[in-house]
């Protein structure tokens, strides 16, 4: 079972909602000191969800492989150090820029190169700008059968079993290989790498590709290939003005927030 | 030729709420363009729909109604509805964000040889194309981004959107599609039903929820106690869930199912912005929280500053005393 698993660095999601800050110039985040990038959390889970295919397979080639910048390499560390065996880093300035579409056709034509697998896995959305587009639209450019926001896979002798969360319960899907399967938070928490696997992986040499790696025209990738523009990027208002209910007891103070909700005519 | 298109649901021989929503916004939308407003149902049953289609606004509905299409699957959805674009060659194509549209959308685009902007919470027009306002990084922030290829296909989020008021003397014209169906690769073998007593969560007016504060699953019960007197669901945080404290299909949030009340009651829930990205859109929301620095007060139109253990019994038997007396 060889599996390729796509994953993408990003600001710590689980930062403090005080420190996330953007210029609306440049429509960029601005870097919260002290804040870490990491590993896109499904995107952790997808790779859980490859070494678990990998052991129930009984043997396979599990590929991590990222676009994004310098940076970037430690996401696929991570993955290397959590038990992935090699690594793939779309590191190119022409990639800069680029939306789900332009990601997604330099992924696809990376996962030809590396040599069609048996599983494609991606998180659900990466926790960043939460697009929930990338492994479908690999999917489509492959043409491969796609299986999207799930709780948990299984292998079954060439064929995926997966639990699908949809919005009124849950699907169980047969589905043949090869095939994109996308990760959900259901699936649970990814194993962390232990310290002999993070030094290990620290050696371990990460392939690093470009657009003429892939085939591709500068021109296709990026900010120049993009079909969708960003025209505008801001933090919300949230104008709400908390009142406080106040009460000599906790008692008191429910029958005041009681009071206050029948007066505003909330209920 | 239609300026937009909207890829209606059903459920139970009815269109969905979020279809009249969306047929309401490509109604507005194409004031600002050049054509009318179609819609499609694809699926199984769905022609009983179609006067519902036209009465909330659509001039023209393609149904595709087969049996085969009863239980989605992405791969035989694809073909239909790129079918019926191509024969419509609307500007713009809406789908929900929904377990169907956040699955076919990005593949369907893609067929298109064009591209999705997914989870728009406003829509508008500019220069003959639509402005996509989207929350991102977990509801921290929001983009505004338009498409450059054609079709622009857009996801909508439930609720954002007004539908108009249905009107049964509206006309329009019902076509039935004949489709030749692909068969998937991928197949459903079985459904499982998430257990929702009460109020579903999606169409609730009113909606409390628990978070890890709670300490206990037990505390639930003492949720679902309120929520009857007050005819609410109950939902809870990602973190509740993943402690296995609720069932998850009862989440609120980025990643579970967005909500927008009159009353959101959250109760020992601190107000991770993902939390917030599902109930932030809610008129009035209410916090308890021993924590005055919590991150939800921030959100709150009341709030309580103690331990929820000591507030909750009192208000519970506040609210039944003021509802008995309606
Ligand atoms: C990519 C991503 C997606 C996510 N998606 C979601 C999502 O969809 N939904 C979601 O909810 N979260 C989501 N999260 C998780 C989110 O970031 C928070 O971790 C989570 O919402 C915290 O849940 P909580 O408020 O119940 O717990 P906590 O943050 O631990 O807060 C508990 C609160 O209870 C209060 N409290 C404790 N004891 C009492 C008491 N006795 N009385 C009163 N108050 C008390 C505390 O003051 C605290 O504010 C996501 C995270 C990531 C990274
Ligand atoms: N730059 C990237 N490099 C590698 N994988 C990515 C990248 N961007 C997105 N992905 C993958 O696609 C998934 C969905 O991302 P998105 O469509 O951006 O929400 C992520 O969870 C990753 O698995």
């Amino acid at each position: 079972m060889d599996a390729v698993v796509c994953v993408k660095q990003i600001l710590d999601p689980e930062m403090p909602a005080s420190a996330f800050k953007v210029d609306e110039t440049t429509m960029t985040v601005v870097p919260p000191p002290g804040v870490q990038p990491v590993i896109s959390p499904f995107d952790a889970q997808a790779l859980e969800a490859a070494l678990q295919l990998r052991d129930a397979a009984g043997a396979g080639a599990i590929s991590v492989l990222s676009l994004g910048p310098d940076s970037a390499r430690d996401a696929i560390k991570h993955g290397l150090a959590m038990g992935a065996d090699e690594g793939y880093h779309l590191n190119d300035p022409a990639f800069e820029g680029g939306d789900a579409w332009t990601t997604a056709l330099a992924l696809s034509k990376a996962i030809e190169k590396i040599g069609r697998p048996d599983v494609l896995l991606f998180g659900r959305q990466a926790a960043d700008w939460d697009l929930g587009q990338t492994g479908s639209i690999v999917a489509e450019l492959l043409d491969l059968p796609s299986v999207t926001v799930l709780r948990s896979v299984q292998w079954n002798d060439g064929r995926i079993t997966a639990s699908r969360v949809v919005s009124d319960g849950f699907e169980t899907v047969d589905v043949s290989t090869p095939c994109v399967l996308t990760i959900s938070n259901e699936f649970g928490d990814p194993r962390y790498p232990q310290l002999r696997q993070i030094m290990q992986a620290a050696k371990k040499q990460v392939t690093i590709w470009g657009p003429a790696d892939l085939g591709l025209d500068p021109g296709a990738v990026g900010a120049a290939g993009a079909r969708t523009k960003m025209e505008a990027f801001f933090v919300p208002e949230h104008e709400a003005q908390c009142e406080f209910v106040e009460g000599d007891s906790p008692e008191e103070m429910a029958q005041n927030l009681a009071q206050k909700l029948r007066q505003a005519k909330i209920i | 030729m239609a300026s937009v298109l909207v890829l209606g649901e059903t459920a139970d021989g009815g269109l969905t709420a979020l279809s009249a929503e969306l047929i309401g916004a490509a109604f507005r939308l194409s004031g600002d363009l050049d054509g009318g407003v179609s819609c499609a149902l694809i699926g199984s049953g769905t022609a009983d729909a179609a006067p519902a289609a036209v009465a909330a606004g659509a001039d023209t509905v393609y149904v595709v109604d087969d049996s085969a299409l009863a239980q989605y699957q992405t791969e035989t959805f694809v073909p239909v509805a790129a079918q019926i674009v191509e024969q419509d060659a609307p500007q713009v194509v809406l789908m929900g964000q929904t377990s169907i549209g956040r699955d076919a959308a990005p593949r369907l685009a893609t067929r298109l040889d064009t591209a999705a902007a997914m989870d728009a919470v406003e829509l508008s027009v500019d220069g003959g194309r639509v402005r996509v306002t989207r929350p991102c990084f977990g509801g921290n922030a929001r983009q505004v981004v338009t498409i450059a290829t054609a079709p622009q296909v857009v996801t909508v989020r439930a609720k954002s959107q007004d539908p108009l008021e249905p009107d049964p003397t509206r006309t329009g014209a019902v076509t039935q599609v004949a489709v030749d169906l692909v068969s998937p690769r991928a197949t459903v073998t079985a459904k499982e039903e998430a257990q929702s007593e009460g109020v579903p969560l999606n169409a609730a007016d009113i909606v409390i929820a628990g978070g890890r504060g709670l300490g206990a699953p037990e505390a639930f019960h003492d949720l679902e106690e309120l929520a009857q007197i007050m005819g609410a669901a109950v939902g809870a945080s990602r973190a509740a869930c993943d402690l296995g404290w609720y069932p998850p299909s009862q989440q609120v949030g980025l990643t579970g199912t967005v909500v927008s009340p009159t009353l959101y009651l959250a109760i020992a829930i601190s107000g991770a912005s993902q939390h917030m990205a599902g109930c932030g859109g809610s008129k009035n929301i209410v916090a308890i929280n021993k924590d005055v620095d919590a991150n939800i007060f921030g959100f709150c139109r009341f709030g309580v500053v103690e331990d929820y253990k000591k507030v909750l019994p009192a208000l519970t038997d506040a609210i039944r005393r003021l509802l008995a007396v309606r």
